[in-house]
């Protein structure tokens, strides 16, 4: 694979160079910190900031979706790898107006540990912090186990959602609450046909052998649960959809919102195919798709693979959900 | 002797840093089997930037370990930033206000670090991660103290070498890998490996200027 590379270990800090001079409109640069990126418009007076932070690689996740009733700050790290204690802390920091700051973010060990040494930096200087890890990855961990289980696209519905809800000049908790019953409501699953590179190693760290494809594959190339055959786009959006309505077990005439996301390398229009037969399906199960989303969203830098994402909609989240946003992502 | 000045460590943890840079590519090669493949590159990154830093300074060891924990911390982040991050500034603590390291110290500072990865992390022994080489490796040396310090610190190094190794036949239980179930069995965890590297080129450098 070519790849627009400098030198690998720059990629990171060159992205956001770049991020924040051609979304100058939406987002800023911390002062401080070249590790944080701010929404143009954040902190508001008396409205909860909303964080969010990753590992790069992700783009346009995590920064990306700093915006208008989106994320006030985003915490950026190194690829693959959580942001530091002080990047989330300084992320904090920069949109806390006293009302306090809700950081929405997925469940992995790196993030989980930054998260908690952040929140004990405010803390000191009297910021209230509370957090909502999304864990909306079905193969990653069984059902009964969904504390464990990965974060993934799901995230940005949770961002949406939390966004929105900060904007009506929610409290902590509302934001806390809405942003939970929003991740509660999401389950994805990923599946890859292709691995990717990390350019510092130089090779990719995992093999997907040609002719097969990863189902329950994670973010990062994580193993999936099975290694099969890879089929037609028709059989394997019916898989995605089996693996996600299974965990989800709705009613029919539930509402959903659906999440199509590229992984990194593969075609925008494979991604429609995909969705055409996935709104068949949700179809037939007798779902109604409120609202699509479909394209690069939260990829992995160039994995081929696809991410779906089903949220289950009530009258609340909907809401939520059509409220205005601007986002260099959304 | 049984015992080392403090003053003038710095380049131990260059010695470090210099293991850590030189096995960047295995690192990430066994994280990549069973995590995403980022060890090696972002453990590098930050041991190096903090062996920049501390080149050509007539530092303490704690001072030196101090810069690593800061750069780790405040710079690299991951989940090995907070855990070797806390893990060195507990160690670096420990030792702060000693003219001498001998085996008492060195127990402080190794039961300093420990507890400070205790306090951020919550993985047991047997779980797949740095505490299967980081715990027996302290209870070695504690157990050999009173053959003297050359002798701990040849005990810890065994026994961060075997607590690495036991990590093969682990099926991880937390972070990344313990996902993947079975999956995880019959490769070594990365972080245990990395932290054997740092234990034992810890163990000859001080060993080294024991003489």
């Amino acid at each position: 694979m070519q790849r627009f590379i400098n030198n690998p270990d720059d990629l990171v800090d060159e992205t956001v160079a770049g991020f924040v001079k051609a979304h100058r409109d939406l987002v800023r640069l911390d002062a401080e910190n070249p590790r944080v990126v701010i929404a143009r418009n954040a902190p508001q007076p008396g409205r909860v900031g909303i964080v969010t932070g990753g590992g790069s690689g992700h783009e346009p996740a995590f920064i990306g979706y700093a915006g208008r009733n989106m994320v006030d700050a985003v915490a950026v790290g190194e690829l693959f790898s959580s942001p530091t204690a002080k990047s989330f802390a300084d992320a904090i920091r920069a949109v806390d107006s006293g009302a306090g700051v809700a950081v929405l973010y997925g469940n992995y060990a790196g993030d989980n540990m930054n998260v908690k040494m952040a929140a004990r930096m405010v803390a000191k200087q009297g910021i209230e912090v509370a957090t909502v890890v999304a864990n909306d990855d079905v193969c990653s961990a069984p059902a009964e186990e969904r504390a464990k289980r990965r974060g993934v696209a799901g995230e940005i519905f949770m961002w949406k959602i939390g966004g929105a809800k900060a904007a009506t000049g929610a409290s902590l908790a509302e934001v806390q609450a809405a942003a939970q019953k929003a991740i509660d409501a999401c389950r994805s699953v990923g599946v890859g046909l292709g691995p990717c590179t990390l350019p510092g190693v130089g090779h990719p760290n995992f093999q997907i052998e040609p002719g097969t494809m990863e189902v329950g594959i994670g973010h990062h190339g994580e193993p999936g649960t099975r290694i099969e055959a890879l089929k037609t786009a028709n059989e394997v959006a019916d898989d995605m959809l089996r693996i996600v309505m299974d965990d989800h077990a709705l009613p029919a005439g539930s509402e959903v919102a659906v999440l199509v996301s590229g992984l990194g390398a593969t075609p925008v229009n494979e991604l429609y195919v995909l969705y055409d037969r996935i709104e068949t399906g949700l179809a037939g199960m007798g779902m109604t798709v409120h609202k699509a989303l479909v394209g690069n969203y939260f990829t992995s830098l160039e994995m081929v693979g696809a991410t779906l994402t089903v949220m289950a909609l009530d009258a609340e989240l909907k809401a939520l959900l059509d409220v205005e946003t601007a986002s260099p992502a959304l | 002797m049984d015992k080392i000045r403090n003053q003038g460590l710095g380049p131990v943890v260059e010695e470090l840093a210099e293991v850590i840079v030189a096995n960047k590519a295995w690192l990430s090669e066994i994280d990549g089997k069973i995590g995403d493949g980022d060890h090696g590159i972002n453990m590098a990154k930050g041991f190096g930037r903090a062996a920049e830093r501390i080149h050509g300074q007539d530092m303490t060891l704690d001072a030196a370990l101090a810069v690593l924990s800061d750069v780790l911390m405040s710079e690299i982040g991951g989940s090995m930033g907070p855990l070797y991050g806390l893990m060195f500034e507990d160690m670096a603590a420990a030792l702060q206000g000693h003219e001498d390291i001998d085996a008492e110290v060195f127990s402080a500072m190794l039961n300093g670090g420990l507890e400070g990865v205790r306090g951020v992390g919550s993985a047991q022994v047997g779980d797949k991660t740095l505490m299967d080489t980081l715990v027996p490796a302290v209870a070695a040396f504690d157990a050999a103290r009173g053959e003297g310090f050359a002798a701990a610190l040849a005990a810890m190094a065994v026994a961060a070498e075997q607590g690495r190794d036991s990590t093969i036949d682990l099926v991880a239980k937390i972070g990344r890998a313990s996902r993947l179930g079975e999956r995880s069995r019959g490769v070594l965890d990365a972080g245990a490996t990395s932290c054997c590297m740092i234990l034992t080129v810890l163990a000859q450098g001080l060993s080294r200027r024991l003489v």
